[in-house]
């Protein structure tokens, strides 16, 4: 199956478009659950702001950098954004590999990197419509939230909510890959939603972790980029020179999580077809 | 018929066969084990984290914060290890899987409770029981003898009252079915709530989840009275010894939205 | 007292339906709408009807999972809700779709583990077994983790799930869908055995006319959640003048012999040389006897009364 190269022509590209509709429009469908989770993102939104605002005054106004109003921002733009990076709870690959249906994906004349690439794009579309907007209007009503001053940071943002959504999309891929050798893959998601807990910047800001922690985490691994980073890009941390260098980081982290991907989608097909099946 | 399998047998039976299940699979096994104990710890580990950039979280240092995290992480930890995968039940009710579970002759929470148990939950709660000792032991409390007693009531009650949270909250599945994550706004947004001093919380919130749901009760109040401090929002100094109180009322209210909900259930597909 | 015995039984659900752009009207849809059932011990009793009649919703409301929105049922004399877990001792149930073993464990453990859920000494539950076991032929796969079973094999397996603590009545859901042949004949020449003996009552619903047939001395057919006709096979046939047809060919053109009374006559080739009677009652011996004394009568054929049209007929109805 497909190169790099193929996985990018333009028709490629136009298959990826309707597919990233379908997936828009599939989300779309699910009003109950995008409105019980906005409200949760909400409560949640205001229990982390409570907590950071806390820190900040017991800081003296600032802590690591952040003031107050970039921590609000920090909590409910993180909140906003679990929806559109979709951290937790996509097993659909691994649940097509364990009842055999991922048979009909390999069937099909678009790489399958693409084809849930392009769906989870359009989910991310549909998210970051719904579930991205709900709590940060509340969060804009009931707190002081920073705002970007430099204009240029508005489209900044939205490239490294992209950027995010496609390492988030890679490293779930990856995790769910292992099911061709696993078949059970409980134990992988526990590692993932420990890391995702711990490392993206959800539990507390990575700059709160001591530099050399902080080094390690933003240049070895993928997770910063897929929450830390587009926060940061938002609340304008550093000068616009910081912005490039996080911007940077995160699109090479997204080139090699979906060459990652490609890759270890092979070598799941070879498997499947030395299994048959 | 003295070779009749007893009630208590069919759950053991149950709880068995979940974790031949679970352990045919040793890799994954051994990985959710290590990586969910860690988890378990993160709630700790994020206090810590806070407190490298801050002295003090609305009036409450290193210390007494430590402790309040310790008491709600081991009363959220008892609670998980009983009936925190009453959580599945949303999905049971999604696919209909629900049905399987009606259709035997036991009765649904226990079903529930024993059909899914997973043995890294009783090394989650002895890990958080450790951490509470550890908080204990830095923390700065005189002990008494109602000091003793409390001490262990505390994790005790909070676990009923996020107990009946989650039940409560489960049962939001049986009114609508894509409830969500709808209940974890309750669950695990009561764990973490109950992390640190309700101080740190906007009014209104705080007497939402502090007071109207019972939350201050699980750590907040009995980490007071640990402490021997006054409530610095000036509630009356009985109020950290009504944990046990509250947790009837709390698990007396689940268990009736837990039968209207039943009742309510519509087996979804075919 | 009959095994089985509802009266007025009735299931509503609330749907929202979209009612302009972004508002949604709630509406009461009657499933199951007012049915009177009673159903002895030892009958074996079809339950058919179109898709979204109400069968499911009836299955489930008789086995404790729906509480019903009004009515009455009872089942071994229990109230299904209210008595959930004593009824389900006494009832065995399996719902095509939904499996009640345990995914990840090989068939004989899930039928271990059934031993104790129902609470049955071991000696009954390992007759049972042994005999589901010969009878279904499941030693080939017992082993077998559950997943790996193939659909026929999990329902074989499934039966005896529902069959290893003795039940008085088996409700079946849809027992043959999806499965193949060999499949298909194993589970219905089993099913018609089991209800044979007379021990245990049979309730199923099916799509496919061979169980029908085969199965069912009793249908119950429903409809928007009511029934439209509730007896033997045969008289389904007679109400919807579903009738025999005897084929005759003659050596002249059909000369208009009168024909015995039951018999009438239903089409005539152009050529005269064969005629198509219909028999409403009377026997063909009869109509072949009539015809016999005018001495043409070459070739006689007869043809039995078609359910699949029966049925068709029956779906296409307006309540």
């Amino acid at each position: 199956m497909g190169t790099v190269s193929t996985v990018l022509s333009p028709p490629a590209l136009r298959t990826g478009m309707a597919l990233a509709g379908a997936g828009f429009r599939r989300w779309a469908t699910y009003r109950q659950a995008m409105l019980a989770g906005a409200f949760t993102n909400t409560v949640f939104g205001f229990l982390r702001t409570s907590v950071m605002l806390a820190v900040a005054a017991g800081a003296g106004g600032v802590a690591a950098g952040y003031r107050g109003p970039q921590l609000a921002t920090y909590v409910w733009v993180g909140q906003g954004l679990l929806a559109v990076v979709q951290l937790w709870g996509w097993t659909e690959l691994s649940d097509r590999v364990r009842t055999g249906d991922v048979q009909s994906d390999l069937l099909r004349p678009v790489h399958p990197v693409l084809s849930y690439l392009a769906a989870d794009l359009g989910r991310a579309a549909f998210a970051l419509c719904s579930r991205f907007v709900l709590p940060m209007v509340v969060g804009l009503i009931a707190f002081d939230l920073y705002l970007p001053h430099r204009p240029a940071t508005y489209p900044l943002f939205l490239l490294s909510m992209l950027f995010a959504t496609v390492v988030s999309f890679g490293v779930r891929y990856l995790v769910n890959l292992t099911a061709f050798w696993l078949l059970d893959i409980r134990g992988v998601i526990m590692a993932w939603l420990l890391c995702s807990n711990a490392l993206t910047g959800m539990y507390f800001p990575i700059a709160f972790l001591p530099g050399w922690a902080q080094a390690v985490l933003w240049y070895a691994t993928p997770f910063p980029s897929i929450l830390q980073a587009p926060v940061d890009v938002v609340v304008e941390r550093g000068t616009a020179g910081h912005q490039a260098t996080v911007l940077a980081v995160q699109g090479c982290w997204a080139a090699v999580m979906l060459a990652a991907a490609v890759v270890v989608q092979r070598r799941a097909e070879r498997r499947l077809v030395v299994q048959g099946g | 018929m003295a070779d009749r399998p007893t009630t208590a047998a069919a759950y053991r039976a149950l709880l068995g066969a979940q974790l031949r299940a679970q352990t045919q699979y040793r890799f994954s096994f051994a990985l959710d084990t290590a990586a969910s104990a860690l988890i378990t710890l993160l709630d700790v580990v994020s206090v810590l984290v806070l407190f490298r950039v801050t002295p003090a979280l609305a009036g409450f240092s290193f210390t007494d914060s430590l402790l309040i995290a310790g008491l709600a992480n081991a009363a959220f930890q008892l609670c998980d290890m009983c009936v925190g995968n009453i959580d599945t039940m949303r999905e049971y009710i999604r696919t209909g899987r629900f049905d399987a579970v009606l259709l035997r002759p036991l009765r649904v929470l226990p079903q529930l409770v024993f059909g899914d148990f997973s043995p890294r939950r009783i090394g989650r709660a002895a890990q958080a029981l450790v951490v509470l000792v550890v908080a204990l032991s830095l923390a700065d409390v005189t002990w008494t003898p109602a000091r003793t007693v409390l001490v262990v009531i505390a994790p005790l009650s909070g676990a009923v009252i996020f107990g009946a949270v989650f039940v409560a909250g489960s049962t939001t599945a049986f009114w609508f079915v894509e409830s969500g994550e709808f209940a974890n706004a309750f669950t695990y947004g009561g764990r973490d709530f109950t992390i640190y001093p309700v101080g740190i919380y906007p009014g209104w919130f705080r007497a939402v989840f502090a007071y109207s749901l019972g939350f201050a009760f699980v750590a907040y109040f009995p980490g007071l009275a640990l402490l021997g401090r006054p409530d610095p929002l000036g509630t009356p100094g009985f109020l950290p010894w009504c944990s046990p109180l509250v947790a009837v009322l709390a698990a007396t209210a689940a268990a009736l939205v837990w039968r209207v909900g039943v009742r309510h259930y519509r087996s979804t597909g075919s | 007292m009959p095994l089985i015995e509802t009266t007025g039984l009735r299931k509503e659900f609330t749907v929202r339906r979209k009612a302009g752009r972004f508002r949604r009207r709630r509406h009461a849809v009657a499933a199951v709408d007012g049915i009177d059932l009673a159903v002895e011990r030892g009958e074996m009793l079809g339950y058919i009807g179109p898709n979204g009649a109400g069968k499911s919703t009836t299955l489930k409301m008789l086995t404790g999972v729906l509480s019903p929105s009004g009515g009455e049922a009872r089942v071994c004399g229990l109230r299904p809700v209210a008595q959930r877990t004593r009824l389900a001792r006494r009832i065995g149930v399996v719902f095509g779709q939904r499996s009640q073993l345990w995914w990840d464990l090989p068939l004989r453990e899930s039928f271990r583990l059934l031993r104790y859920v129902y609470r049955v000494p071991s000696a009954e539950h390992a007759a049972r077994l042994a005999e589901c076991r010969r009878l279904l032929d499941l030693d080939e796969f017992l082993d077998t983790p559950v997943r790996q079973l193939s659909l026929g094999q999990r329902m074989r397996g499934e039966i005896t799930a529902a069959l290893l603590h003795g039940p008085e009545v088996l409700f079946l859901d849809e027992p043959t869908i999806g499965l193949d042949v060999v499949s298909k004949q194993a589970v219905r020449s089993f099913l018609a055995d089991l209800g044979a003996a007379g021990d245990t009552t049979l309730v199923l619903t099916t799509h496919d006319l061979a169980d029908i047939e085969k199965l069912c001395r009793r249908l119950v057919v429903i409809d928007h959640g009511r029934v439209v006709h509730d007896g033997s096979l045969a008289e389904l046939h007679a109400r919807y003048d579903s009738r025999r047809r005897v084929v005759v060919d003659l050596d002249a053109p059909w000369d208009g012999t009168p024909v015995p009374a039951g018999a009438t006559v239903e089409t005539v080739a152009a050529d005269g040389f064969r005629v198509t009677f219909g028999l409403a009652g009377g026997t063909a011996g009869d109509l072949v006897a009539a015809l016999a004394g005018t001495g043409s009568l070459r070739d006689v054929s007869v043809l039995e009364p078609d359910i699949e049209e029966v049925v068709a007929r029956l779906y296409a109805e307006p309540a």
